[in-house]
């Protein structure tokens, strides 16, 4: 609950410069005790007094368009304004010098515990310390178009509410903020009553602060005392339109901290599974809805770059780009929990997106669908617990995969399956992505996991090939899509069907394997089931399962993504592959369940999961969070409530589908 | 004084300085989105502000541009460098005198010596609009020039 706070102008005020002294207090480590914290802050107290926090110990907060991490210990250590891909002004998670932070939290306290308001986006951190105990309530406002268009808003916003819940406490507050990963310096101009401003580049930044703030050395500073029911309010806005909106503080910003929890527990109201993992599927809902930009309707892969798939290693990539190969999962996922609006706006966004390149698709896009950016090296960052090189751009984005044509013509399928109607231009658009699959389906590619070593014949790419065909035979059945040559595609797909029968299959090990004529195993073999070419419980797939099992198996729960992956985590979405292809038929439903609830640990303590986890310590690696995580659960949370209520599963065959779409509103 | 050549230079002009505002604004030389400012005088809704703002912008542009012909009228001769210096000095005008009292006049704005209140939370132009870009006063010096050259090559003396 939220209070206006009558005591908030009361707090008393201590200024001091980047080299006053800092609070004595120790905290004890992080309260979320399934992960490690070796290198958690032991004796630390500020920003920069501490390590880099571990990945799970960050939280995300957004808006549709841009999105923030939040550590555990109050600061904010990436953001990047006004979108996803754009350059950052906090960077900490990336160098603990240059990247920037904005940090919030008592001089003294022994340990935090956070949450997110239930249903919601709005993130809480309570700092507990010996005196007394501090609320901090992060967020970047939402608001429906009602509440919009009857005042000013900022263009983009952070607030950050801090409140003295219990005791009493000293509160530090460091705002450091660094333009273009650090590469640019920030001069903070004081404005006086209006703020501290801050120009860069294109844009503009203001910071609101209630109390004054000492500058130095291209930072603000304060330190001030709060008692039980106070409350102070600060506002950090970006803007590349003049004249910028300055918020006021007061019990203003109350109401739109009240707007933006009602505007996402109405959100989930949307939602329709109620199945035991509801908590999770809510938020894992949640999370791939900050990653979706509202504008265009695109889903980025993660809103980070260069977390590390293996610390102190190479493997640092970009995600904030949209990758055509989660298509697919994506749609399934946002249709059967009942989100049409964002499944149809995602569907909109590859068909029109990716215009200027069709029929050829490339398989990585901005959110506005234009082509990644070069990837380029930031030499002068450390990188998180320095795994260099820090990358930006994605170089991926000059590769062949061939699996995304039949990616997005299985999401077009599904949406039309479900009820949606494709008009005469998607039409178009899916017969050129068929047509082409016609023509290349027997390329090698780079195929899903994006090697950098060389193109070959991957039987997930030729699955996908087979998808692409099969789909749009059934939507000529349907009639929902006119036109198309039927015979040609019938003909080539049972081409591709019996290439793979013959030449994925192996013999010798008993297994689908990753190429043709190959001999290792990789965990998208999984998906033959999904993609309804091969049923779960054929001989086929229980052999192939057998070998994944005994060769990508890590600590019995979890799997790697394949046999070259050493030393990387474990690709988490494998793990959730391998529960719904239990919950399918692979094995039985109850240990679908138990695997899923097994994987359930492995997320941080508010439910969010990276890229990877480390089999041996839990903990998360790669970029964070990551959409195709949780797609993945959500996928694998479906599949076992439709099998327990004996509903058909997945919607691949207009039969299938087992909700039919009423268009549902949700203002934005 | 030539009504008709008036209206047609006059619009020609007004529809010039707005284009190249806008360019400005979408080349990156400027912040101040005009139609914005304007338009948020009549509404805190920001696309109806951005479309009352460009229409007000329009008939307030082709409005002043009676000033420039009424001079020109005076004068007795009319070309296009005396429109760049009629421009220039409209420029000056706006960013000295309008933009300082942009803030008493603009329901929705604050003003520096009080800040932002629930009414009024837009950033004010500051001296010479500078807040609104370091190359704001560049960008308004240019689009008037352009303004006062058109209606000067088009404006037809009666």
């Amino acid at each position: 609950m939220l209070h206006s706070g009558k005591r908030s102008a009361k707090v008393r005020i201590h200024l001091h410069s980047r080299e006053s002294s800092r609070g004595e207090g120790t905290i004890s480590g992080a309260a979320h005790s399934k992960f490690p914290t070796a290198n958690s802050p032991a004796e630390g107290i500020h920003f920069p007094d501490i390590q880099f926090p571990e990945i799970q110990d960050y939280a995300l907060i957004g808006d549709c368009r841009a999105a923030a991490l939040v550590s555990r210990y109050g600061s904010i250590e990436w953001l990047c304004w006004p979108r996803f891909e754009k350059s950052s002004i906090f960077a900490a998670i990336l160098d603990r010098k240059l990247g920037g932070h904005w940090t919030i939290s008592p001089a003294s306290y022994q340990h935090t515990k956070r949450s997110y308001i239930p249903s919601t986006n709005v993130l809480q951190t309570r700092f507990i310390g010996p005196e007394g105990t501090v609320l901090l309530t992060d967020l970047m406002p939402m608001s429906s178009t009602a509440f919009s268009k009857s005042r000013v808003l900022p263009d983009h916003e952070i607030i950050r509410r801090v409140e003295c819940t219990d005791g009493q406490a000293e509160v530090k507050f460091d705002f450091a903020p660094r333009a273009n990963y650090g590469r640019n310096a920030v001069v903070i101009g004081n404005k006086g009553r209006l703020g501290l401003r801050m120009e860069c580049g294109h844009g503009v930044y203001w910071l609101r602060s209630p109390i004054p703030l000492a500058i130095s050395d291209g930072s603000a500073q304060a330190s001030f005392a709060m008692r039980k029911g106070d409350s102070i309010n600060f506002s950090f806005s970006y803007s590349e339109e003049a004249p910028a909106v300055l918020p006021v503080l007061n019990d203003a910003i109350v109401a739109r901290i009240q707007e933006t929890v009602t505007w996402w527990q109405k959100w989930v109201e949307l939602a329709e599974y109620k199945g035991e993992f509801r908590d999770q599927v809510i938020r894992s809902a949640l999370t791939l809805k900050l990653m979706n930009h509202l504008p265009s309707g695109a889903i980025i892969a993660a809103p980070t770059t260069s977390l590390p798939e293996k610390i102190g290693a190479e493997l640092n990539w970009d995600y904030r780009y949209c990758w055509l190969r989660d298509a697919s999962l994506t749609t399934r996922a946002l249709l059967e929990l009942g989100y049409w609006r964002e499944a149809g706006d995602f569907l909109d966004w590859m068909l029109h997106a990716t215009r200027l390149t069709q029929p050829k698709l490339r398989i990585v896009y901005t959110v506005f669908g234009e082509k990644a950016p070069k990837e380029e090296l930031l030499e002068a960052l450390t990188g998180y617990k320095n795994s260099r090189p820090v990358r930006i751009g994605n170089a991926a984005r000059n590769q062949l995969q061939l699996d995304v044509y039949g990616e997005v013509i299985d999401a077009a399928a599904q949406y039309a399956f479900h009820g949606g109607t494709l008009d005469r231009e998607m039409q178009k658009a899916l017969r050129g992505f068929a047509n082409y699959v016609v023509k290349h389906w027997e390329e090698p590619d780079e195929g899903i996991w994006e090697p950098r070593s060389g193109r070959e014949n991957h039987t997930h790419s030729r699955l996908l090939c087979w998808v692409a065909l099969d789909r749009m035979i059934a939507l000529c059945e349907k009639g929902s899509l006119k036109k198309a040559p039927l015979d040609t595609y019938k003909k080539q797909a049972e081409l591709i069907r019996n290439q793979i029968r013959d030449r994925a299959w192996n013999p010798d090990l008993q297994s689908y394997v990753s190429v043709l004529g190959g001999n290792t195993v990789d965990a998208s073999l999984l998906l033959l089931s999904w993609y309804g070419f091969e049923k779960a419980d054929s001989p086929r797939m229980r052999g192939t399962y057998k070998m994944l099992r005994e060769r990508l198996g890590e600590n019995g729960q979890l799997i790697k993504r394949n046999e070259d992956s050493s030393g990387e985590g474990a690709f988490a979405i494998c793990s959730f592959w391998e529960a719904e292809f239990l919950s399918l038929g692979g094995g039985i439903l109850e240990d679908a369940k138990q695997l899923l609830r097994q994987l359930l640990k492995f997320s941080n303590d508010l439910g969010l999961y990276s890229e990877e986890i480390d089999p041996k310590t839990g903990a998360a690696l790669g970029n964070f969070p990551q959409a195709f995580t949780h797609i993945g659960l959500i996928g694998a949370a479906l599949s076992i409530a439709q099998c327990e209520e004996g509903e058909q599963q997945l919607a691949h065959r207009p039969e299938q589908a087992t909700k039919q779409g009423a268009t549902q509103e949700v203002s934005a | 004084m030539n009504w008709l050549s008036w209206l047609f230079s006059g619009f020609l002009a007004t529809l010039a300085l707005s284009t190249l505002l806008s360019g400005s604004q979408g080349l990156g030389f400027t912040r101040m989105n005009l139609p914005y400012l304007i338009g948020t005088i009549v509404t805190p809704n920001r696309e109806k502000a951005r479309f009352y703002g460009f229409f007000i912008h329009m008939l307030n542009g082709w409005a002043f541009s009676i000033l420039y012909v009424l001079i020109f009228q005076s004068w007795h001769f009319v070309n296009w460098w005396s429109g760049v210096l009629l421009g220039f000095a409209h420029a000056l005008f706006v960013l000295t005198v309008g933009m300082s009292l942009m803030p008493g006049l603009h329901p929705r704005m604050a003003s520096e010596q009080h800040g932002p209140n629930a009414a009024r939370q837009l950033e004010p132009p500051g001296f010479m609009a500078l807040n609104y870009g370091i190359q704001t006063p560049l960008s308004v010096f240019l689009a008037h020039g352009v303004f006062g050259a058109i209606i000067g090559i088009f404006y037809h003396l009666k």
